[in-house]
């Protein structure tokens, strides 16, 4: 199915564009705006982002597949990303990560069947004096319990 | 010595609006800067001795002075806000509380090297804090301090614009060269140096890049004199660090204190101390990259490039992770070997499979299957890693690895022994050592 930027998406991609002298800069700010408006960048949206910048799709492909920010399926509505690193796993972030796996009974990168929750353990996201913590789509939440956790993850509708 | 001074994040409620920045002197230090030449500039932020805030160290303005003075290519200046090292979480402090004394870093650097651009590159994770930068950064442009209208504001003939670039998940665009690829639209790829960025950076121009606090530091250093920044803390490394500490602690978090104060008093009387009264076995005393120090050997370190370089370690990013003496250290390493083995770009071959290799011995030790060999195994794995490779995350990958198994190998010696009947999964390395030959060569 072909993917068609909308007239505003189209025009965000333009006003950063001019930040750069070269339209390739713009490829990290275009799939963020493909990844927001199809929730995920399938092979339709690079194609359609080398097609609006006028670069090679290869392009596109390289940098969708390097950047663990970029999805090429679809996730949760709620994607929850838990921090297992270091300062988090002194401090718990290992309970954590199996007290949300249990709860969700999903794995790394899995999504419910009803597509409302998927799961990531994530690397440090620079909240270390605040461990644990999850981030639940862009919002962070930080110095968590494993009551906490649930508490936040059933208040997700 | 002087405890309160602050420099990056004073105590003055709401800095972040522009109307309370400008209130508070915001500005002037680039009026200042605006009428003096830019050498001068250059040499005032030399002679201060600051030096950068994101893991080297490295003098700030001789880095500026590596630029060329004359060139026909546009320069760039980038701001390193990706901050991705475990154990530190202290420029989104900057983006939240004082995002405009680093927009006027920014126009103060930029007038220094005659950068016309620069760009702010700010980890993806970072949501909150790029809509808290992006929103600084308008207000200051509606109200002409970024841009064209510059030239009326300030009275001078320099302007320059300020963009976010928004990175999107990886570690290795930390590193200098790879954030530029990543910048120019690339995999974040690090760059083999020389040629170094003030030769060849963005887009084959000029190009200087410094840490989000580094460059924060320059309008009090303009405003104030060099004379009295120098005069802070360490002598050889002067000025204010942010102190990232986690773990634990009592009090983790971010603390603005002068270079050069204890280790202990920093741990003990700033973060309130271990938790539980528990003791320290070990302490990383700057981002997970550096070096760890036995918690039994910490008495007189001083939190400086020199001091922790003496120590046999470094000062990084300053994110002091503390760990009480029931710590699995096995556990940890694992852990950070796991990072680094996610976040190795996968450019190098040193790096890529040392990395895994790594981390499938330290699996191994934690399912019991290890023997004393596999302890020198890692170290020469690491050591195999180290400066090898194109950019230091080699060396970042290396240095926990072989520092901690160094200094704690009492702690690893536990968890290995000295025979194991490991099951056969390979069919070779069963033969090594037999009587068979591996190969059947008829000569």
């Amino acid at each position: 199915m072909a993917f068609k930027f909308t007239e505003e998406n189209l025009q965000r991609i333009e006003n950063s564009k001019k930040k750069y002298p070269t339209n390739l800069a713009a490829v990290m700010d275009a799939c963020y705006i493909g990844q927001e408006q199809n929730g995920y960048i399938s092979n339709e949206v690079m194609a359609e982002i080398a097609e609006v910048l006028d670069i090679d799709k290869v392009n596109v492909l390289g940098v969708v597949t390097f950047y663990t920010m970029y999805f090429q399926k679809p996730m949760g509505k709620y994607h929850i990303q838990i921090c297992t690193n270091v300062s988090c796993m002194l401090r718990g972030g290992y309970e954590i990560w199996e007290t949300v796996k249990d709860k969700l009974g999903i794995e790394n990168m899995g999504v419910t069947e009803d597509s409302k929750f998927s799961l990531e353990e994530v690397e440090c996201m620079g909240a270390c004096g605040y461990a644990p913590m999850i981030a639940v789509n862009e919002d962070f939440y930080e110095n968590l319990t494993k009551e906490k956790v649930l508490e936040i993850i059933d208040s997700l509708k | 010595m002087e405890q309160n001074i602050k420099i990056v994040l004073p105590e003055i409620p709401n800095l972040h609006e522009l109307d309370v920045y400008i209130q508070n002197g915001g500005f002037n230090a680039a009026k200042k800067a605006f009428t003096q030449s830019p050498d001068d500039l250059i040499e005032q932020v030399k002679k201060s001795g600051l030096r950068g805030r994101g893991g080297a160290a490295f003098s700030a303005g001789l880095k500026w002075s590596f630029m060329p003075k004359t060139t026909d290519k546009p320069k760039y200046l980038a701001i390193n806000g990706d901050e991705s090292e475990p154990g530190s979480f202290k420029d989104r402090q900057i983006f939240e509380y004082n995002p405009h004394q680093l927009i006027e870093g920014i126009l103060i650097t930029c007038y220094a090297i005659g950068a016309k651009t620069a760009y702010i590159y700010i980890r993806g994770e970072y949501h909150k804090w790029i809509r808290l930068m992006q929103k600084a950064l308008d207000d200051a442009y509606s109200k002409g301090c970024i841009g064209e209208k510059m030239k009326d504001t300030f009275n001078t003939e320099f302007f320059c614009d300020i963009y976010i670039h928004k990175g999107a998940g990886a570690y290795i665009c930390g590193e200098e060269s790879s954030l530029m690829n990543s910048l120019e639209g690339h995999r974040g790829y690090p760059r083999v140096k020389p040629p170094f960025p003030a030769q060849r950076g963005l887009w084959g121009c000029p190009t200087t890049i410094n840490n989000v606090e580094t460059i924060t530091n320059v309008p009090k250093i303009i405003e104030n004199g060099w004379e009295w920044f120098s005069k802070i803390g360490a002598e050889k490394h002067p000025g204010t660090i942010l102190y990232g500490i986690s773990g634990h602690v009592n009090k983790p978090g971010v603390y603005e204190l002068p270079t050069g104060i204890l280790l202990t008093e920093l741990i003990y009387d700033i973060a309130g101390g271990v938790a539980g009264n528990k003791k320290i076995k070990c302490v990383i005393p700057g981002g997970s990259s550096m070096p760890p120090l036995r918690g039994d050997q910490l008495e007189g370190i001083r939190m400086d490039a020199e001091s922790l370089k003496a120590a046999g370690s470094a000062i990084g990013t300053a994110g002091v992770m503390v760990m009480d003496e029931d710590t699995d250290l096995l556990r940890v390493l694992a852990r950070i070997t796991k990072f680094y083995y996610h976040e190795s770009c996968g450019q190098c071959t040193p790096c890529r499979e040392g990395t895994g290799w790594m981390l499938k011995t330290l699996n191994r030790m934690i399912e019991g299957n290890a023997t004393s060999d596999d302890i020198d195994l890692l170290i020469e794995v690491a050591n195999n890693i180290e400066g090898n490779t194109v950019c230091a995350l080699g060396d970042a990958a290396a240095w926990p690895v072989k520092f901690m198994l160094d200094r704690f190998r009492d702690e690893f010696e536990k968890y290995v022994k000295t025979d194991v009947s490991l099951p056969v999964r390979n069919k070779v390395h069963a033969m090594r050592g037999t009587v068979v030959p591996l190969v059947d060569v008829k000569r």
